[in-house]
């Protein structure tokens, strides 16, 4: 015992600590702070002109007032469905191989090449999808930009879907083998269906994610003023659509890029908040 | 029991199938195809770089990293520049975020009451799921006019002796940017040092409980320093993030490929000249330097990547490396 | 140690070689419950359902049952007991090829089903799996089906399609459960909404639906409360008469209840195996004696 606990040093040590609290509490605001602030003047500047026009009319002539982003909104539905086309398939049957059938190495290393591909730059994305679809169709394509997303979400639908399906419990996959059901049929028609809702979050929260996605598409989609008729022409889309417009000179088109910015993160924030109330009501129900 | 055995003999005429060999196999076989072209992806991509950037390769050697000018009318290209400023403007949205999002963390996980965690921690996810195009708007209309009329000149006043803060005062700079950047890893960060400080076993914090610590001490000895690996590979991999960030960055850093040494300068990041100028691309040199320019981009960011997944596997073990994608 | 209670068969010492006169095609051998000619209820088979020689079953490099010998009789119930870990389970799932679904299993041996050896080098294990069902301890009926749907899935995945067959299998397998008066105004019902008695009953519908002549129970009452349990044994007596049952039980009271053979298991090793009464009231081994006597285990 050294004496007096409330020795000058004991209160260092309080002082210091309560200093620490504090600028952790404020690092915390720090960080949540840009989300407030990005949400207000999304709201503030793009709220007035999010009307029906916006969603209905084409983009306007360079310098002419009006307009809105009907295309761009098209276009981007129409590349989450391209894009889903390549990623769903390869991406959810990636991850039944890694969970239903992997040996521990062959997954190690599936899972790092899916690590790897997480961590790839968008637009070098872009500029394969380029490479691979817009040299030999010698112009820019819908067909372009969804290989391009399609890409992007291989990785996130592999890993998403491996986690659903190991939490598949094993006695479902007992029960069926003991009644003599055969390998795929077990895997397809009970443990897939078991996991489904959870497989479908991953693909939708995959999807939220390239929906804002703008690199790999400015020379594959490339963007078109009007209305795309054959997916091997250029498409519009709404990330594209806002970059366009943001950093063009017109105000205008300032306008409506914020009007394009909050339609798209409302989207995006639906898609997350919507299928964060899928996976609770789901746990909800499991514990009965 | 009432006798309602049927006999089994009504039922000869059922027969079951026989087990289909055939749709086991193929089915094994199409789900190790799909696995495995993670690796074929992987090729695909590598190979797709090396073929359109060996033009310029073979034109410009090792002198490509190294020479600042980039001149698509001559025909010159060098990525001094854009490596700088991909360099410089990922450091400074590190040295901004790292300290916030640890220090986050850390509240998250040792200081907040429980009430408050999932609140913060939601509104943390929301800003991951905001697209760079949005933050890049935002950015332009928003951040950089107030930089440059209430930050930027107070630094030049202040700090206006190092070559740091000298020149003109654009808005779109260096500086700007690296905010930009700070913000977008703010969330990737955070999250993993969370789940990294999660991973500390609690014994090392009532160890350390037990011998009088106080709460902050507590976290900077039993927790800090167990988790230091995985902490330091929570910043590589927001680096990581950093290093390919596109259309923000585009949007705010001025686009000049040159090298200066003030942050207040507009400069241009690889993935920015990339963003910019591959769709008018003129000749096949041209676009093959932007080829290029996206294998050192796609080179870089990989190895990052790897690094920061063996530093956060080291402390974290492998099931949290894998929950912090 | 090699115990054959049904001593009205000849012991058979020599297995003809398999040549390729000898081979059956495996298509027919294994062809899907075929009627046998069975013997009407109440009178006990002489027939051997298993027999299983020399078999020894590995996890990795840890032994789980060494050197078995045994004959389990037809239409009969034939339980297996012994303490925690001794290898019943692992022994039970080496009957309808379970065992080797764990990563790193082996298992050496002969097992023979009605004579037939289901680990022969051109056997398909799924059908052997469709003549030995198997229930399990912790009832799992498929969460994403009706009480029908679960009856009926072994047969709908194996091919059998036609609602009315499906329909009759489905009322056969659930009066046999037991089950068919409680459950027939409620069929659409999630599997999972049943109690956990009937759960396990709805299981072994589940089971029964695809006509196996063995059903292997591990511990099937193990987590239900008493009543549904007696209901389960009651349930085991009226199956034995169309099926063999072997069940595997740490509950000594069960298999002397339910048993008409008991095998009793320690370390991997079988000790003994007799009709049940003899085993309980005068064992002829001294571990077997400690054991049922309460006495370690």
């Amino acid at each position: 015992m050294t004496g007096n606990i409330q020795s000058p040093y004991q209160a260092w040590r309080k002082l210091k600590d309560k200093t620490m609290s504090a600028l952790a509490l404020a690092c915390a605001v720090l960080v949540v702070a840009p989300l407030a602030l990005i949400l207000f003047y999304l709201l503030k500047e793009g709220a007035s002109s999010v009307d029906w026009h916006f969603f209905t009319r084409l983009p306007k002539p360079v310098g002419e007032v009006g307009g809105g982003m009907a295309n761009a909104i098209v276009g981007t539905l129409t590349l989450l469905g391209l894009a889903s086309l390549i990623g769903v398939p390869v991406g959810v049957l990636g991850g039944v191989y890694l969970s239903e059938y992997g040996g521990e190495r062959v997954n190690w290393w599936i899972r790092f090449g899916a690590d790897v591909l997480n961590g790839v730059p968008s637009i070098v994305w872009g500029i394969v999808a380029y490479a691979l679809v817009v040299v030999p169709m010698k112009g820019f394509s819908a067909y372009a930009g969804g290989v391009a997303l399609g890409f992007m979400m291989i990785p996130l639908i592999i890993r998403t879907t491996e986690e659903v399906l190991l939490l598949v419990p094993n006695g479902y996959r007992e029960a069926a083998l003991a009644l003599g059901i055969s390998r795929w049929k077990i895997v397809v028609r009970i443990v897939m269906k078991t996991a489904l809702r959870g497989i479908v979050t991953g693909i939708l929260l995959a999807a939220a994610r390239i929906a804002g996605e703008t690199a790999p598409l400015l020379f594959t989609a490339f963007g078109n003023r009007f209305w795309t008729h054959h997916l091997k022409d250029p498409i519009a889309a709404l990330p594209l659509q806002i970059f366009a417009y943001a950093i063009s000179p017109y105000d205008d088109w300032h306008r409506q890029a914020w009007a394009g910015a909050l339609v798209l993160i409302m989207i995006i924030f639906f898609i997350n908040i919507g299928v964060r109330a899928l996976t609770r009501g789901r746990f909800a129900g499991a514990t009965r | 029991m009432p006798e309602t055995f049927a006999t089994t003999s009504g039922f000869a005429e059922v027969r079951l199938a026989q087990p289909s060999r055939f749709g086991d196999h193929f089915f094994h076989w199409l789900a190790l195809g799909m696995g495995l072209s993670v690796g074929l992806l992987i090729i695909v991509v590598g190979v797709t770089l090396w073929r359109g950037a060996a033009p310029a390769v073979h034109r410009f050697g090792p002198q490509f990293l190294t020479s600042s000018t980039w001149d698509p009318v001559q025909e010159v290209f060098g990525a001094l520049p854009f490596i700088y400023g991909t360099l410089v403007s990922s450091l400074i949205g590190l040295v901004i975020a790292v300290p916030l999002s640890i220090g986050s963390a850390v509240f998250l996980t040792e200081l907040a009451p429980v009430r408050v965690r999932q609140p913060i921690v939601s509104v943390i996810e929301m800003l991951a799921a905001v697209p760079s195009v949005i933050f890049g708007l935002w950015g332009i209309f928003v951040l950089v006019p107030w930089l440059r009329v209430h930050v930027f000149p107070v630094l030049q006043h202040w700090f206006g002796f190092l070559p740091l803060f000298q020149g003109p005062n654009y808005g779109v700079s260096m500086l700007s940017a690296g905010i930009i950047i700070a913000i977008m890893i703010l969330p990737i960060i955070t999250s993993v040092s969370r789940e990294i400080l999660r991973s500390v076993p609690d014994l090392q914090r009532e160890a350390a409980y037990g011998l009088g610590a106080t709460r902050w001490e507590v976290t900077r000895i039993a927790v800090l320093s167990y988790a230091k690996r995985g902490l330091f590979g929570a910043v590589v991999l927001g680096l990581g993030r950093a290093l390919g960030e596109t259309m923000a960055v585009t949007m705010l850093i001025g686009n000049r490929p040159e090298i200066s040494a003030s942050l207040l300068a507009p400069g241009y990041t690889l993935a920015s000249v990339i963003a910019n100028e591959f769709s008018e691309a003129t000749t096949d040199l041209y676009l093959s330097a932007l080829f290029e320019i996206g294998l050192v981009l796609f080179g870089v960011t990989i190895l990052t990547n790897i690094l920061a997944q063996l530093l956060i596997a080291s402390t974290a073990g492998p099931k949290t490396s894998r929950a912090v994608q | 140690m090699n115990v054959n209670p049904t001593a009205t068969q000849p012991e058979r010492e020599t297995q003809p070689p398999v040549t390729e006169k000898t081979r059956r095609p495996v298509t027919t051998v294994f062809a899907t419950p075929a009627r046998r000619e069975r013997p009407s209820r109440g009178t006990p088979s002489s027939e051997v359902a298993f027999e299983v020689d020399n078999l020894c079953c590995w996890f990795g490099q840890h032994q789980a049952v060494y050197d078995l010998n045994l004959r389990l009789p037809a239409k009969a119930v034939t339980a297996i007991i012994g303490p925690s870990g001794c290898g019943k389970s692992t022994f039970l799932r080496s009957l309808n090829r379970m065992h080797e679904l764990v990563r790193g299993s082996r298992l050496t041996g002969r097992i023979r089903l009605f004579g037939e050896d289901i680990y022969g080098p051109r056997v398909d294990p799924t059908l052997v799996r469709r003549r030995v069902g198997m229930v399990f301890q912790k009832s799992n009926p498929f969460p994403t089906m009706t009480v029908a749907e679960n009856v009926t899935v072994g047969l709908r995945l194996n091919g059998v399609r036609g609602r009315a067959v499906l329909e009759k299998g489905m009322e056969r397998a659930l009066q046999m459960a037991a089950l068919w008066d409680e459950v027939k105004d409620h069929l659409d019902r999630p599997g999972t909404s049943l109690s956990g008695g009937q759960q396990q009953r709805l299981c072994i519908a589940r089971a029964l639906a695809v006509q196996p002549e063995v059903i292997l129970m591990d511990e099937p009452a193990s987590a239900l409360d008493p009543i549904a349990t007696t209901k389960i044994e009651e349930l085991i007596q009226e199956l034995k008469e169309d099926y063999t049952i072997v069940i595997v039980t740490h509950n000594m009271q069960q298999a002397a209840r339910c048993s008409d053979y008991t095998a009793f298991f320690y370390m991997g090793r079988l000790i003994e195996y007799d009709r049940t009464e003899k085993v309980f009231t005068n064992p002829s081994n001294k571990q077997t004696e400690d054991y049922v006597t309460g006495r370690f285990g």
